[in-house]
């Protein structure tokens, strides 16, 4: 018996397999190469690995081909989101290196060893962090860009196990409060893990009820390749309950890496606690990976359910919404208050998503780039606030900041007013991207709940905007930190972007647009 | 003349301008205050040339440009002036450099940078000449939502007592009324055909209950916005703790946005809409004419005073706005421009008082007509022409809203004529109790209260009065330029003016 190979498109997923090698290398170069060494060849080698990914998949542009024995589609959005995923990590890994802020680095070199023992508070006021990030971070990008051009939901949960594993353990590698830094490992890890249980059971349902429609003589078993799945969930045979509990459950699962309510309780605990570089990443990345599977989920492979799964996740949507929003009014922590605003965030997204019209994919696709860009910048700004306790994230801390480093209060006010979706910002164009999306798609409801959700989403920041530049300078009032310049670069980055695609949105409107195109 | 590009280079040389102010060094802010001052009158001047360039007698919209901005919603560079928009941009251009002069001193005693306050000015001057200058509904919502920003710090940083609370009820105020008009730009965008351009949109149909509900989110940002009862209680806050001459803009200008919005985009785009709502809209503005007047009788802070007096003029645009007649029409065209030289001269005579007195409490004056007679002087003359004394310009314009209101409802004129009475009761009393009667021994002490109008000061006040006086005895060049921009929205509404009775008096006031 001869095994015949499935035929590979080595061109289409070479951006897969250079963050591969990269990843891989990373984990020899922490073997072999010497310590002192290290920081630097493993910073210049993922940035390195992340360019070449991003040069190769530009000369990929044009492909659309499902390869891997249909395991990986290679289509429009795919591409999209992998190059955001790029470009954000590209970013966040800056951050990740970062070394002039703190001796050492914000890592800690082993994260497991108990707290408040000897050897933690040594290895906290020791020089050297961990370079395990770098390899870590890699893997976990590799991870989300697998997981946005899966075709077929196994090999999407691979690629959610391949990036959630190594976002836990980052989790925990924080080298100031290293006990909330645990905490929040751990419980991203436990809700984490019963999150990919769902999902495993989800697809589990999903085999199912395909092999239930496709058991007429001469065909096939069931499977769980988007193809199928579209093709079964068309055919409407009588009994759908299968259908219905694998896709509630696969949603589960993907929504929970998206904080959308009511599986957000992680992401307040989480931000806060991870180191605040690792946050940015989580926030930008670990988001465009979560929303393009589950564009790519609901609309290549559940497209026929379209009408039973659009009020359930409208009503997870609008309670997105209001949870972030209202609960991001109370928040005292800075770390906080953008984790309730991503959360809010993830209910616009979620609006989009649900417009059920190609603009709805193009303009979830441009909002993810552009809140990427902007949420980076923020935790950068995050970084650099800081005291001889490390980064000061009270918001009574930050009264009177405008006063003393007007530069760094005025980028900070004006990502924050990005984030209220004020015009010339990159907020406002991807806030009117989805609602407009969402509206043609007749979901007025979700796009009314938006609207009304802002507003109340306007009183956090202009709380924080207020505390800096109208409040006077307190005793406590830390300084703002000379950012190194990966920081630096980062921070202009983003700053950039969000002004960029705030005035002149129209290049990446129309790429999104173009991209915005799914194959089966 | 009509080939140059007036409305670009006119948003944009202010923003220019404000760069340009912001990077001169803080250690020398003399050189600040003059350029930024040489800079808004170049705009003054640039103005006037485009006032030249339109002609009166053309096509409503003139000076159009058109330039592409994000082609995938259709959203464009659209500039275009109809008589409307040229009267209000006139009114920015001849207010800022004003409130330039006015506001020499004003950030001197914060311990804030002088450049960055001029800045804020200019570019508050580019937002402003930019949401009269749209033509393209997209760039209207942009201009009017970042319009808040300069505002929100121009209160925030250099404001008086209570800034902080004041500012921030701005912005949120603002910024839902703007979030209700983002829905409605929305549908509006949906519904009309994925198009921003204002033209093509007037011309599309909605069904009414569309219509009903995008005129309402529009109509509420704006209400909002102008202020209208019930959405007011922000702005004497606002007004009350804005530096002197960014309340001048802020009420003068910035609130004509709401009345200058209803016009150009809820009465043209949704006609249906406007009719069934017009008794309601109506009902708001009478009801803000009596209830701010009284509670400005009742105010003991000059400022909020004042501030609470517009509210009660808005009432009167409000109401002449919603009579559907051209009459009404261009009364309230008129009197949005008269309302802003007037009030804007009233905010800035009260900001010197203020300013000598360090007090903005009425209690605190008494008399100071005896230590500074041609600033109670020119009190005087401010409080006569918000109150729409006869040879000031704000008469004409009231006299205009009311009969071309009373052709077509007599009640609702009669109402809205008590205003008058309560008018003159608040402004007088005002006057009698800060400048009139026994002389405050309280003011003796303060050594700045002897100090009658500075050179700088009379430069800020004479081209406002003169301006009143001139309008008020010939309004013609105005109303020249107004009267086809109004007859063209009357005509989208699809209203047309009853016939004349006893026609020769009303023609001959509009003439």
């Amino acid at each position: 018996m001869t095994i015949k190979f499935p035929d590979i498109d080595y061109a289409a997923i070479a951006p897969l397999l250079i963050m591969f090698g990269v990843a891989a290398l990373g984990v020899l170069v922490e073997a072999f190469v010497p310590k002192r060494a290290r920081h630097l060849t493993q910073l210049v080698l993922a940035l390195a690995g992340l360019v070449a990914a991003l040069v190769v998949l530009v000369t990929q542009a044009e492909t659309r081909v499902v390869t891997a024995g249909g395991a990986i589609a290679v289509d429009g959005p795919a591409l999209f989101l992998q190059g955001s995923i790029i470009v954000l990590a590209i970013m966040a890994v800056l951050l990740i290196g970062e070394r002039s802020l703190e001796k050492g680095g914000p890592f800690v070199a082993q994260a497991a060893i108990t707290v408040g023992s000897e050897d933690d508070r040594r290895q906290a006021a020791r020089a050297d962090g961990a370079t395990e990030v770098y390899p870590l971070a890699t893997f976990a990008i590799f991870g989300m860009m697998l997981f946005v051009s899966a075709n077929d939901l196994l090999t999407m949960f691979i690629a959610l196990e391949v990036l959630s594993l190594p976002l836990y353990l980052m989790c925990a590698l924080a080298r100031r409060r290293r006990l909330v830094s645990q905490e929040a490992a751990l419980k991203y890890f436990m809700l984490g893990a019963y999150a990919s249980a769902f999902f495993l059971f989800g697809v589990a349902l999903v085999y199912g009820f395909t092999a239930s429609v496709q058991a007429a003589p001469g065909r096939m078993a069931g499977g769980v390749d988007f193809a199928t799945i579209h093709a079964a969930a068309t055919q409407s045979p009588a009994n759908r309950a299968l259908l219905f509990g694998g896709l509630a459950m696969i949603a589960i699962g993907l929504l929970f890496k998206a904080a959308a309510a009511p599986f957000h309780v992680w992401t307040p605990d989480v931000y806060q606690g991870a180191p605040t570089a690792v946050t940015g990443f989580m926030a930008a990345c670990t988001k465009v990976a979560a929303f393009g599977a589950l564009l790519r989920v609901l609309y290549v492979a559940f497209d026929g359910a379209r009408w039973d799964f659009t009020p359930v996740l409208g009503a997870i949507a609008i309670l997105t919404m209001l949870v972030g929003a209202v609960l991001s009014v109370t928040q005292t922590d800075l770390k906080r208050l953008l984790a309730y605003s991503s959360i809010a965030n993830a209910g616009y997204l979620l609006v989009g998503v649900l417009a059920g019209v190609r603009e709805g994919i193009s303009s979830t696709m441009f909002y993810l780039v552009a809140y990427g860009f902007t949420v980076i910048a923020a935790f950068a700004v995050v970084t650099l606030v800081r005291d001889a306790d490390g980064e000061a994230t009270h918001l009574s801390r930050w009264a009177g900041l405008g006063r003393r480093s007007p530069v760094f209060a005025g980028v900070f006010t004006f990502i924050l007013l990005a984030f209220a979706g004020i015009p010339l910002t990159s907020g406002f164009i991807s806030k009117f991207a989805v609602f407009g999306a969402a509206l043609d798609g007749g979901q007025t409801w979700l796009v009314i709940a938006g609207v009304i959700t802002s507003m109340v989403l306007a009183f956090p920041y202009l709380r924080v905007v207020v505390m800096m530049w109208l409040s006077e300078p307190g005793e406590s009032t830390p300084t703002i930190a000379v950012p190194g310049a990966l920081t630096a670069a980062a921070l202009v980055i983003g700053v950039a972007a969000t002004l960029v695609l705030g005035v002149a949105p129209a290049p990446l409107l129309n790429l999104s647009d173009t991209a915005g195109q799914f194959i089966r | 003349m009509q080939d140059f590009p007036y409305l670009t280079v006119l948003t944009g040389l202010p923003l220019l301008g404000a760069i340009v102010v912001w990077c001169l060094p803080k250690s020398r802010p003399e050189t600040a205050k003059i350029v930024a001052l040489a800079w808004s009158l170049l705009v003054f001047v640039l103005s006037v040339v485009m006032w030249i360039a339109f002609d009166a007698g053309g096509d409503r919209f003139q000076l159009r440009e058109s330039y592409q901005w994000i082609p995938t919603w259709d959203a464009r560079f659209t500039f275009a002036a109809d008589g409307i928009a040229l009267v209000m941009l006139l009114l920015v251009t001849v207010l800022v450099p004003i409130v330039i002069v006015a506001s020499w001193h004003d950030a001197d005693k914060s311990r804030r940078s002088i450049p960055t306050y001029f800045a804020l000015l200019l570019v508050l001057e580019c937002t402003m000449i930019g949401v009269f200058a749209a033509a393209d509904v997209f760039l209207f919502y942009v201009f009017f939502e970042v319009m808040l920003v300069p505002m929100y710090f121009l209160i925030g940083s250099f404001g008086g007592h209570q800034r902080q609370y004041a500012a921030v009820k701005f912005f949120l105020y603002s910024l839902v009324g703007g979030l209700f008009m983002l829905a409605a730009v929305i549908g509006l965008w949906v519904v009309g055909g994925h198009t921003f351009d204002w033209q093509a949109l007037t011309s599309s149909e909605f069904a009414t209950n569309t219509g009903r509900w995008l005129f309402l989110g529009f109509f509420i940002a704006f209400a909002i916005k102008a202020p209208f009862f019930p959405f007011h209680t922000w702005l004497p806050d606002a007004g009350g703790a804005a530096p002197a001459g960014a309340a001048a803009l802020l009420v003068g200008v910035l609130d004509k946005v709401g009345t200058f919005g209803i016009l150009r985009y809820c009465l043209p785009l949704f006609p249906e809409a406007s009719r069934w709502f017009a008794p309601w809209a109506i009902a708001l503005a009478l009801i803000g004419i009596i209830y701010a007047a009284l509670l400005a009788i009742g105010q003991n802070d000059l400022k909020r005073l004042v501030s609470y007096t517009s509210i009660a003029h808005f009432g009167f645009i409000g109401v002449g706005i919603f009579a559907f007649t051209t009459q009404a029409g261009t009364g309230a065209v008129l009197y949005m421009l008269n309302h802003g030289l007037a009030t804007g001269l009233l905010f800035l005579v009260v900001g010197m008082l203020v300013a000598r007195r360090d007090s903005a409490n009425i209690r605190d004056f008494g008399g100071a007509g005896k230590l500074v007679p041609v600033l109670a002087g020119v009190l005087f003359f401010a409080g006569l022409a918000s109150l729409a004394l006869p040879g000031t310009a704000p008469f004409v314009s009231e006299f205009l809203v009311l009969v071309g209101t009373f052709t077509v409802n007599k009640p609702v004129a009669v109402i809205a004529t008590v205003g008058i009475i309560l008018a003159a009761a608040y402004v007088l009393w005002m006057v009698q109790r800060t400048t009139q009667g026994n002389l405050n021994p309280a003011l003796l002490e303060e050594p700045r209260m002897r100090r009658d109008l500075s050179v700088r000061e009379k430069v800020v006040v004479a081209p406002l009065i003169l301006l009143i006086l001139f309008l008020g005895f010939y309004p013609k060049p105005v109303t020249d330029v107004i009267n086809p921009a109004v007859q063209a929205t009357m005509q989208d509404v699809g209203k047309s003016d009853p016939a004349p009775i006893s026609g020769t008096t009303t023609e001959a006031a509009v003439k």
